[in-house]
This record gives C-alpha cells, sequence and structure tokens, in this order.
C-alpha cells in the first residue's frame, strides 16, 4: 500500500467521481436533446425539405436529362470540350454499372452541402479577416473541427436530431466547411494592401472595398478553398451512411462488412469519378476568370 | 516669382504620429526631445510623425523628400486620412479634416484630394478605362458618364487604344500614367503623389516628370509629392520640405535648399546634386560692378578708374547696350580730333534670360573675359553672372555667401 504513492501512480480521480461526471453530462445532453430536439428539429425542417425535394428531382429526372444538364454547367464552367466529353462518359460509365440512384443520391447531398459551406463559410471568413480577435476565437474552432474524429461528432449529431438526412448535412459540413473559411481568410487578408488603401483613397465605402476588391482579388484563394471543401464534404460521404445518408457511401459501407471487394471498389470509384469532375470544373471555373492575371510576363 | 495668397489651401498643425498601442508615454517623450531610438528602447513603441507645422499654397507643387523610413510615406497618409494622427489638426481649404466622422471622410477623399501610388495601386481584375473611372464609379455615376470622362484623361495621359486591357499587360510607365489618369479622373484640386515615379526606370521617370509639369501647367493642381530623389525635388518642386526622422529640417524653394542648407543632413543632401543644371542665372545673379549711362567718354573714364575697372556695362536710359572696356576708351581719348560717342565703341556681347541654367551659362562665360548679363526678353537687365559666381557656387556650398559677396571684382 505504502508503495503506491502519487510518485508512481499518477494521481487520478476516484473512478466513481468519473462516471458521476459522465452520466452528469450525458444525461444533461439525453435531457437538453429530449427538451428541445424537436425545435432544432423545426429549424432544420426547410432544408429537410430542400434536400428530400432536390434528391426526388434527380432521381425523377431521365437520365439522359440530367447529363444534359451537367454537361452544360461543365461546358460553361470551364468551356472545354474535352472536359464536358470525359463527364459524359464517367456518367455513362456509372449508369451502366448500376451505380446512377445513389449517384444521384450523393450528388444531390454533395450540392447541398457545398452550397451551405459556400453560404456559411464565406462570411465566416470574411469576419475572421476583417478582426483579428475573431481569428483569435475561430481558428481554434476550425482546428478542432479538422481533427476531432468525425464519428465523435457524429454522436450528439444523431441523439440531438436522430438518423437522416439533415444529421448527415450538419457531420458533412462541419468536417468540410474549415478549409473555406480558412482560405478565404487567407485569400483577403493577403489582398495587396496599396489596391486596398487606393480604393480607400478614392473614397470607397467598406463595403465597396469588399466587394469591388477584397473579394474579387482572394477569389482564386477562395476557390481553392471551396475546392478543398468540395473534396472532403466527398470523403465524408461514406462515414455520413453511417448515420442514414442514402448514396454511394452506403454500398462501399456494406461491402466493408460483408467482404464484397469488387462493389466497394467501383462504388469507391464512381465517389472518385465525382470528385475528379467536381475538382476539375471548379479550377476550370476558376482560371476563366482570373484571366487578367495571365500576360504579365508579356510586358 | 508670383505672390502666394494670404491663406494656405492645407494648414498642418502639431502633427504628430506614434506607432503602437499606448502612445501616450511615447508621447511625452517626444515632447520632452527624446530621440527616435531612444523611445523606441524605452517603450517599443516607434516615432512617426514629430511635430509637422506645414503651410501648402493653392497651385504649388509641395515636394516633402526624405530617405527611407524618415516618415514621408505616412505624412501623405495623413492628408486623407488613411493613417490617423496621433495628435495635431489638418486643415483643407478651412474644412478641419481631423473633424470629420466616417461618411463626411469618404465625402472628402471622393471631391478633395485624388492619389497615384509608388507601385501603382492599380486593381488587376479591372480594365484600364474601370480603372481610371474608378473615383467616378465609387462616387455612383453611371457606365457611360465614367467611360467618357475617363477616355479623355486616358488621352490626357497619352494611352488611348489601351482602355480593355488589364494593367499587367501594360508596362510599368504605362500602369503609372494610368494611376496618374485615374487621379485626374476625379477632378480633385489636390493630388498626393506618393513616390509615384520612383519604382519607374530613370529615362521613365523623366518622361514622367515632364507629363507632369505639362499637365500641371495646363491644371493647376496643389500636388504634394514625395520622393527620395532630391534631383526629382528640385526638378518638379515650387517648395521642398525635407523630413528626416519624422521631423522637417527644411522648408523652402529649391535653390534656398541648395544654397543654404538648414543642417548637416539637409548639405550631405545636396552635396551630390548636379548644381549646374538646377541653378538658374536670375538665382546666382549680382548687380553690375561698372553701370555706365553716360555718353561722355572722360567721365565713364573717370567712373570705372574710380571703381578699379576694365570694362563697363553701357546702358541707354533703362536698356542695355553692351560691354565697352577701359583700353578702348583710352585709345579713343589718345587719338587726336574729335572723339566718338560712348555707343560706338560698345560692343555688343551675348546675353543670357533670368531661367537659363548655369550649366547654359558656363560655357558663354568661357569665351568671354566678362561677367556675363543676364536680360529678359524685353531688353530688361537683371544683373551679371561671373565666372567667380559659378565657381564658387558650383564648387562649395559653404563659401556661397561670402563667393556671391565676392564675386565680381
Amino acid at each position: 500500500m505504502a508503495a503506491e504513492s502519487w510518485l508512481t501512480k499518477f494521481p487520478e480521480m476516484e473512478r466513481a467521481d468519473l462516471v458521476a461526471i459522465r452520466k452528469g453530462l450525458d444525461e444533461a445532453y439525453r435531457q437538453f436533446s429530449r427538451s428541445y430536439g424537436d425545435v432544432i428539429e423545426a429549424i432544420f425542417d426547410p432544408l429537410l425539405y430542400f434536400l428530400v425535394w432536390f434528391e426526388k428531382l434527380l432521381l425523377a429526372s431521365p437520365w439522359w436529362a440530367i447529363i444534359l444538364v451537367i454537361v452544360a454547367l461543365v461546358y460553361g464552367a470551364s468551356r472545354s470540350w474535352k472536359l464536358s466529353l470525359g463527364v459524359v462518359v464517367s456518367f455513362l460509365g456509372i449508369g451502366y454499372f448500376g451505380m446512377w440512384d445513389n449517384t444521384m443520391r450523393t450528388l444531390s447531398i454533395i450540392t447541398v452541402c457545398t452550397m451551405l459551406s459556400i453560404a456559411v463559410g464565406i462570411p465566416t471568413g470574411i469576419i475572421m479577416a476583417r478582426s483579428d480577435r475573431a481569428r483569435a476565437i475561430i481558428t481554434p474552432i476550425l482546428d478542432i473541427m479538422q481533427t476531432m474524429p468525425a464519428f465523435v461528432y457524429l454522436i450528439p449529431v444523431v441523439m440531438l436530431l436522430g438518423i437522416g438526412k439533415v444529421p448527415g448535412v450538419i457531420a458533412v459540413v462541419i468536417y468540410a466547411i474549415p478549409p473555406v473559411i480558412r482560405l478565404t481568410n487567407l485569400g483577403i487578408r493577403l489582398v495587396d494592401k496599396e489596391v486596398l488603401e487606393a480604393a480607400a483613397a478614392y473614397g470607397a465605402t467598406p463595403w465597396q472595398r469588399l466587394m469591388g476588391v477584397q473579394l474579387p482579388l482572394a477569389m482564386p484563394t477562395i476557390m481553392a478553398g471551396i475546392n478543398q471543401t468540395i473534396m472532403m464534404a466527398l470523403a465524408m460521404v461514406v462515414i455520413a451512411s453511417m448515420i442514414g445518408v442514402k448514396g454511394l457511401g452506403q454500398p462501399v459501407l456494406k461491402s466493408i462488412t460483408n467482404q464484397y471487394f469488387t462493389m466497394g471498389l467501383f462504388n469507391g470509384l464512381a465517389i472518385v469519378a465525382l470528385a475528379i469532375i467536381f475538382d476539375r470544373v471548379s479550377q476550370a471555373y476558376a482560371r476563366r476568370t482570373q484571366r487578367h492575371m495571365e500576360g504579365s510576363t508579356d510586358v | 516669382m508670383s505672390e502666394e495668397p494670404a491663406t494656405p489651401l492645407i494648414e498642418i498643425r502639431g502633427l504628430y504620429k506614434v506607432f503602437g498601442n499606448a502612445p501616450g508615454p511615447a508621447m511625452k517623450m517626444v515632447k520632452a526631445g527624446v530621440s527616435k531610438d531612444d523611445i523606441l528602447a524605452a517603450t517599443g513603441h516607434t516615432i512617426g510623425l514629430n511635430n509637422i507645422n506645414l503651410d501648402i499654397h493653392r497651385g504649388n507643387i509641395f515636394v516633402i523628400m526624405g530617405l527611407s523610413g524618415s516618415g514621408k510615406s505616412t505624412l501623405i497618409r495623413h492628408f486623407n486620412r488613411l493613417i490617423e494622427p496621433t495628435e495635431g489638426s489638418i486643415s483643407v481649404g478651412g474644412v478641419d479634416a481631423m473633424g470629420l466622422n466616417a461618411k463626411e471622410l469618404e465625402a472628402f477623399r471622393r471631391n478633395k484630394m485624388s492619389m497615384v501610388f509608388q507601385h501603382f495601386g492599380l486593381m488587376p481584375h479591372r480594365t484600364v478605362i474601370e480603372n481610371v473611372g474608378y473615383g467616378l464609379m465609387v462616387q455612383g455615376f453611371d457606365k457611360t458618364a465614367r467611360t467618357a470622362k475617363a477616355m479623355e484623361w486616358l488621352d490626357a495621359v497619352g494611352l488611348t487604344g489601351y482602355e480593355a486591357q488589364y494593367p499587367s499587360q501594360l508596362s510599368g510607365g504605362q500602369q503609372q500614367r494610368v494611376g496618374l489618369a485615374r487621379a485626374l479622373c476625379s477632378d480633385t484640386d489636390i493630388l498626393l503623389m506618393d513616390e509615384a515615379f520612383s519604382a519607374l526606370d530613370p529615362l521613365i521617370r523623366s518622361e514622367m516628370q515632364d507629363q507632369l509639369i505639362a499637365l500641371q501647367e495646363k491644371l493647376h493642381k496643389t500636388i504634394i509629392f514625395i520622393t527620395h530623389d532630391l534631383d526629382e525635388a528640385l526638378r518638379i518642386g515650387d517648395i521642398i520640405a525635407i523630413l528626416k526622422d519624422g521631423k522637417l529640417s527644411q522648408v523652402g524653394r529649391p535653390e534656398e535648399i541648395l544654397l543654404n542648407p538648414a543642417d548637416d543632413y539637409v548639405e550631405a543632401f545636396v552635396r551630390d546634386v548636379n548644381r549646374a543644371r538646377v541653378l538658374t542665372a536670375d538665382v546666382v545673379m549680382q548687380p553690375p560692378a561698372c553701370r555706365l549711362t553716360t555718353e561722355n567718354l572722360n567721365e565713364a573714364l573717370k567712373q570705372m578708374r574710380g571703381e578699379g575697372k576694365d570694362y563697363g556695362y553701357v546702358f541707354d536710359d533703362q536698356d542695355y547696350q553692351g560691354i565697352v572696356t577701359r583700353e578702348a576708351i583710352e585709345d579713343e581719348i589718345q587719338k587726336p580730333g574729335t572723339h566718338v560717342d560712348l555707343s560706338d565703341l560698345t560692343e555688343e556681347t551675348p546675353t543670357v534670360l533670368p531661367d537659363a541654367s548655369l550649366e547654359d551659362v558656363l560655357p558663354m562665360s568661357l569665351e568671354q573675359p566678362y561677367p556675363v548679363p543676364v536680360v529678359c526678353d524685353d531688353g530688361d537687365f537683371h544683373g551679371v553672372v561671373s565666372r567667380q559666381t559659378m565657381i564658387s557656387v558650383l564648387t562649395d556650398s559653404n563659401e556661397d555667401e561670402e563667393g556671391t559677396a565676392a564675386a565680381t571684382q
């Protein structure tokens, strides 16, 4: 007995106390989710309606119409026939191997997650760029969001909102939003001070400076952030399928548990195809809007 | 030189700028006369400006010059409050610039001052014409009005045809012309130019200086021009202020700075200047030694002997006629018979205009043994420039005053 002192053994807290803390916190959160779960769910209802509507739209439309719309979007953004042709071939392949419906479900949730991430992430990045105090607060939160294992924050989300699309979207957004916030902040902070000073010297209002100078000049960096966000959202699809998000993630999950190698590979490849399409299109779009940056060598 | 109006357009009084979070203690030390380095060591605060007082008159090109770190860029940013002073007052056209709120300050920047930047400060994502019209866009003018006016100014700086280009497609000199056109397009009375030509190579720089001077002759703006290049300052400045460690060392006309540097710092600055190019005849000229207004030879000879000169300048009333030598008069008097008039012995010699640079006067003074007369277009005689004056002015600044006094013997 005497050998066991705080010098040889870490002075842990009593097991009973630890259990009490855990129980207390769990109970408090359960209580919170019981009393406010419905209210919070109601807040997310519009999002759910939109998700369901968008998924149904993609599933109900004929496959050729979907491909046509997607190719039109791809060509509009990138102005590249090669890329458009690649998109057609990938979607035809996906459909031919029987993954069309799941791909549409994934496409719908990724689109919503990306739009949500941009809608929340860019304003947050702007706030972060404008105030050093905001940056000091937001940066550690982003660090937690990026390093905390996704499963850990799935637990409270599921406790609060149950299993389904909305918790899936929330989990994906939490995981995928940090790059767009970080790179919006960085992009704005890197804008040439003299150009910003010039705008101020000509009497531009803070809003005119933001919309006319800071955001346009930060756009290449912000686009890189959006690109990263899309990639991370796609990577999160498999994990999100664990809480009932339908799509390409579910067959992957099924193949892991049942050791269906080929099924996993095909669905995995479909996710990769989606990722490559999103990546190439968003980058081609970014390049096209930054044409003015070119030609600086031909002076 | 023209008379200056009584009230200056811009008045700066007791302007201090301390960089840092808690300027209070540093301010006390500045006012107690502690040096910039000591304050930095004691408080961690940098002194940007130290008790600046300036009067800038309408229509002048006012050059603020100093080396890097002297606070000149800080100072120019106080005129439109891109930097807020720690203490002091700025008044522009009777308006207290420090009393403006955010909205008033925006209006003030739109209507009173425009600025040209060292690295141009152009918006890379806007075309040249959009850049030139930026000031108007901010003010809410519609696109047609903007473009029309911007085209006018683009033409004035000689860049017609480049309106659809992006700044990155232009050379440095062209980009700064866009910067200048943008500043002029806002149609403000005051132009702030922060080392506007410093990033350009020497040939383009002097071209831009010429263009600025030519535009100024038409537009009569009030220009505040920052530079670290004394040759540039002397070339374009009506008044030059020299800044060192956030303090004004000297404010004056170019020739005052050049001939009477206020302290060692200014003197070190002006030492390497090509004075022959900067100084003009009217700055260094003296009254002529022997001014002959008589027609009588004997009287003229007597005056010359009295003043101990071998030559004299001949006048008919006020009009300058030429030079006559003592030798010529003595020869004439020794001849028998009637003597000719003084004017018949007078030689016409080359003269120079008051604004001729010493570079032009120098060869002339070597061709003839007498001090070169300075004569206006309308025949008005201003004075003479002797070789000795030029040598003393061009060689050693310390001896200017004795030099000018002892010039013509």
